[in-house]
Parts: C-alpha cells; structure tokens; sequence
C-alpha cells in the first residue's frame, strides 16, 4: 500500500472514530469503551496471517504466531461477550421489562 | 479469491463503523454490538481462505483456546468485576499486536522505513497496552493493592521510553535486526507499561483503561498497515480515535487532566490541605429516614461505588418501587464517575432492573436539586463533596459534584465516620440539612423497606 493512501486512511478513520461517538450519552460510556474494544479484537485476523505465513520449520516463528492468535481471539470473544451482557440489560420502562 | 477476501473485509469495517455508531445510543445499542459481532465472525471465517496460508491446525487450537477461556471468563463475571474484564481483554488486544511485529520481525516480513517504523511503534504502543492493563487488572480484581511509586518516577518513565525509541530505531535501521536487540526492545516496551501503571490509583484506574484502550486501538491499526490489511487499519484506528475522545471526556468529569493521571498520582500524602470543617455529624435512624421519604413528594437517589461493593442495587430499587406506589417521585442521579468507569453505575442499576428514562446524569438533574425534597447518598463520597466548588485548597476542587448539599434534607448512608476514597473529609456531611444513616447498605436499606411497608397499614 502507498505510504500516502494510508496517511489518508488513518486520517480518514481518526475523524470517522472522533464523529461517530461524539454524541454518546455518558449511560453508554463503559459498554461503549468495551465494544470499542471488541472491535479492535479484529487484530485476530492479522495474528492469523502473520501465523499462516510463520515458517513451520521454525518453533519459535511458530510460538509467537501462536500467542498473537490466542491473545487475539481472547480480545475478540471477551470483548463481545462483557459488551453484549452490558447492553443486555438496557431496557426502558415502555421497551418491556424481563 | 483474493479479490473477494478485500471485498469482505471492506464489508466487516463498515459494519464495524455501523456497529459502533449503533452502540452510542441505548435504543440501538444492543443490536450494534450483535451486528459487530456477526462482522468478526465473518472477518474470522474469510481469513482462513487467505492464499498461501499453512499451520491451520495451531491456528485453530489458538483460537478455540484463546476464545474459549475469554469467552467463559466473560460469561461468569459478575457485573461489578466488569471494568478489570475490559482491561484484561484489552490487553491481550494489545498483546497480539505486539506478537504481530515480533513475528513479522522474526520472518523479516516488514520491508520498507514506513512499514518497519509503523511496526515498531505499533509494538511500542501494544507492549505497554499488554503490560499496562495487566497491572490494570491486578489492581481493580484486588490482586495488586499498593500502588507503589519508584523515586524519580517521571525520570525513569523517560529514560525507559527513550531506551524504547532508541532500541526501535536501531531495529529500523538494520532492517534485518539481531534478536538480542529485538528481545530487548519488547523487555523495555513491556516495563515501561508496568511502570507507568504502577503508581495509579483507584479513582484514576478508569481513564487508564480507556488510554490503553485507544493505545490498543493505534497498535492494532499501525499492524494492519503493515500485513495490508485495510480492515485492521480502520477499525484501529477509529478506535484509537473514539478511545482518545472517550478518555477526555472521562477526564474532564473527573477534573483530572490525562498527563495529571500518568505523572502526578493522587496519593496519600498529596491528599492532604484543604480547610477544616466545623460543625459535626447528626444521625438519624432507619425509621426516621423511612418516614422523611415517605412523605416526600421527590426523591433523589445518589448512589455510588459503596452501594455496588454492598451488592444493594436490588434492595435499592425495591424501595424506590415502594416508595414509587406511594406516590413518591422517585429518580437516580448519577456522577459521571460513579462505579470505575463512567457508565459503570447506570450498568449496574439496569441489571437490578430500574429502567434507564429513571436515571439522569449530573447535567441534566443538578439545577432541580434545590426543589428536590430528599437526597438519599449510598455509598458515595468525593462526587458530592461541596468542598469541589468552595474550597480552593482542596485537591478536589474545581471537580464537578452533584449538588445534593442544595437539596431540602440530605441522607448518606455509610458504613462508618471516615473520609473517602481520595482521603478527604466531605464538608457534606457537618451540613445542617445533613443526616447520617450508618450501617451497610443492603442491610440499613432492608430495614428502611420494613418500616416504609409498616406506614403503609
């Protein structure tokens, strides 16, 4: 990828993050911060490459691409499910209670 | 093939914008975190079908693994232990970006300055984000209690950071780096986390999250640059992004600009000053306080951390229930930093079941306080501290407080005399309109609930 193109993106995606929460209201701060979180759990996807192309020949290429993987996967499926129990339990009086 | 895995990444980090947009309103909320979700799966499974991959079965192992202990770890925590779950998951966030640049630089994968430097820094950022919410998690889940500062402790975060930096542009500069230099920057990197954690305390410990959050957020976008991955790109960086605004805006409730956090503490011995309070504490008894609220015709509820440690928000909102039927107004207030994290008290009331067009932020209820007949304080202390907005030589001052001391009558409930969390005396509770209710929360408001049902008959 072009140095340059990727500059636009970062620039592009900072704005992006900065306008799409902007207006949150401070009840949704911690579920929020955690989904946020379970976003960035996306790294699991590149932890998968990198270990994909590890040499298999070598234990500690092998041992590292390991690691990102589980760490990444963790991140993902932790991070879903805290946000997803938080958010759970947003109900209004008119929204039905359980 | 390839064509189509970009295509559906492109899909995931729209969806992902879309998810996050969803979260930032309640009504929405839950159905964006569903969507997110859906996306990573979708992001997981395309990957598997990247060209020239090899290791797919320790690459599955790793994921069930790795998920599978988040996954029940995430299921059985109870909702007051939220905040150091968020920080662990965050960290391994952080730690997988920084294995992503130690295998890349393994495999001399990252070729060219930009992307060598990009991976350095997303290492840099992603060690201390893995070491940093490690310390996070030890101290909120009670395992590390002290917080410990070196001497010279801002000299040492320096000089650590420094040594980082050097190491890093020694590894941009061999471009194929020897792993003695490679070993070192990641021991550094991993240091300069724990020290620069370490000496936070408490009440700080959620602004920390959130950095280390949006830290995460840049490590992750910064490896996606360099494995081409546009979808890590964006989603790590709107991340690291929406992370920054959220921590100022978590900041700015608590008074406590983000370099204040990181290098000067609030400790012990700095919580000292302030004037001293006159007057002195009045007690009042279960009954008493049962009656005052019963023939109150609006009610306010400030509850805080103390109520969640008590395990009272049930017996809480069963009062209000009752007192509700009666004919009583009844509302919660909420400080922006109430709980560990901001939002973390509106979390916790919702899982008792009081519905969320019930409670207001400070900004929104702090101008009725003077027509509000009873405050009702649990088990919080420095978010309702008149001294925030009188005393100037408070450490506190200048904080935004909720202003129950305006209320016709104030009632704290407390485990005990004593100051709070910061070590400060509340000049609250030497008020006039001031009456103390002691005894643990869930047991004193059991007892309240016995004799608002005796007025009743």
């Amino acid at each position: 990828m072009e140095g340059i193109t990727a500059l636009y993106i970062f620039m592009l995606a900072a704005f992006t993050g900065y306008e799409v929460i902007s207006r949150v209201p401070v009840i949704l701060h911690t579920p929020l911060m955690s989904g946020s979180n379970f976003v960035h759990g996306v790294v699991l996807v590149g932890a998968m490459v990198v270990l994909g192309h590890a040499d298999p020949a070598d234990p500690t290429q092998l041992a590292i691409g390991f690691v990102a993987v589980f760490l990444g996967a963790a991140n993902a499926a932790g991070g879903y499910v805290v946000t997803e129990r938080m958010l759970a339990m947003f109900k209004s009086k008119s929204g039905g209670a359980q | 093939m390839n064509g189509v895995i970009q295509l559906a990444y492109f899909g995931v980090a729209v969806v992902f914008i879309l998810g996050l947009k969803a979260m930032s309103s309640p009504v929405t909320a839950r159905k964006g975190i569903v969507w997110a979700g859906y996306a990573m799966i979708a992001a997981t499974l395309i990957t598997f079908y990247t060209p020239g991959m090899q290791n797919y079965g320790l690459m599955i192992t790793a994921i069930v693994l790795g998920g599978g202990v988040a996954w029940w770890s995430g299921r059985v925590v109870k909702m007051t232990d939220m905040p150091q779950m968020v920080a662990i998951y965050n960290g391994m966030g952080g730690g997988a970006a920084a294995a992503i640049a130690a295998l890349e630089f393994a495999r001399g994968g990252a070729h060219g300055v930009t992307a060598t430097t990009l991976a350095v820094l997303g290492a840099l950022i992603g060690s201390v984000a893995f070491s940093g919410s490690c310390i996070a998690f030890a101290k909120l889940q009670g395992i590390m209690t002290k917080a410990w500062r070196l001497p010279q402790q801002n000299l040492v975060n320096i000089v650590l950071a420094a040594v980082a930096v050097l190491l890093g542009l020694a590894i941009i500069v061999t471009e194929t780096p020897p792993s003695a230099i490679v070993i070192a920057f990641f021991v550094v990197a991993l240091a300069l986390g724990v020290i620069l954690t370490s000496p936070i305390g408490g009440a700080d410990m959620p602004v920390v999250i959130s950095l280390l959050n949006a830290f995460t957020g840049l490590a992750v976008g910064f490896e996606g640059y360099v494995l081409g991955n546009p979808a890590l790109i964006v989603a790590g960086i709107v991340v690291g992004a929406s992370g920054t605004l959220l921590t100022q805006l978590m900041a700015k409730a608590m008074n406590r600009p983000i370099k204040n956090v990181i290098f000067t503490p609030i400790t012990g011995a700095a919580a000292g000053g302030g004037e001293a309070i006159e007057g002195s504490m009045k007690e009042l008894s279960a009954l008493d306080a049962a009656s005052v609220m019963r023939y109150a015709s609006k009610v306010v509820i400030v509850p805080g951390y103390g109520m969640a440690v008590a395990g009272a928000q049930h017996k809480v909102w069963e009062m209000a229930q009752l007192l509700e039927e009666g004919g009583v107004e009844v509302l919660f207030a909420i400080h922006p930093v109430a709980g560990r994290m901001p939002g973390h008290m509106n979390v916790l009331l919702a899982e008792a079941g009081v519905p969320y067009d019930k409670i207001f932020d400070m900004e929104e209820i702090n101008s009725d306080f003077p027509q509000v007949d009873v405050a009702l304080v649990i088990g919080a202390n420095d978010v309702v501290n008149p001294v925030a907005r009188t005393d100037k030589s408070s450490p506190i001052y200048g904080m935004p407080i909720l202003n129950v001391d305006m209320a016709q009558n104030v009632i704290v409930v407390k485990r005990g005399q004593g100051a709070g969390y910061s070590g400060i005396e509340n000049a609250l509770f030497f008020r006039d309109n001031c009456r103390m209710l002691y005894g643990s929360a869930q047991q004193i408001i059991g007892e309240v609930i016995t004799h608002v049902k005796a007025l009743e008959v």
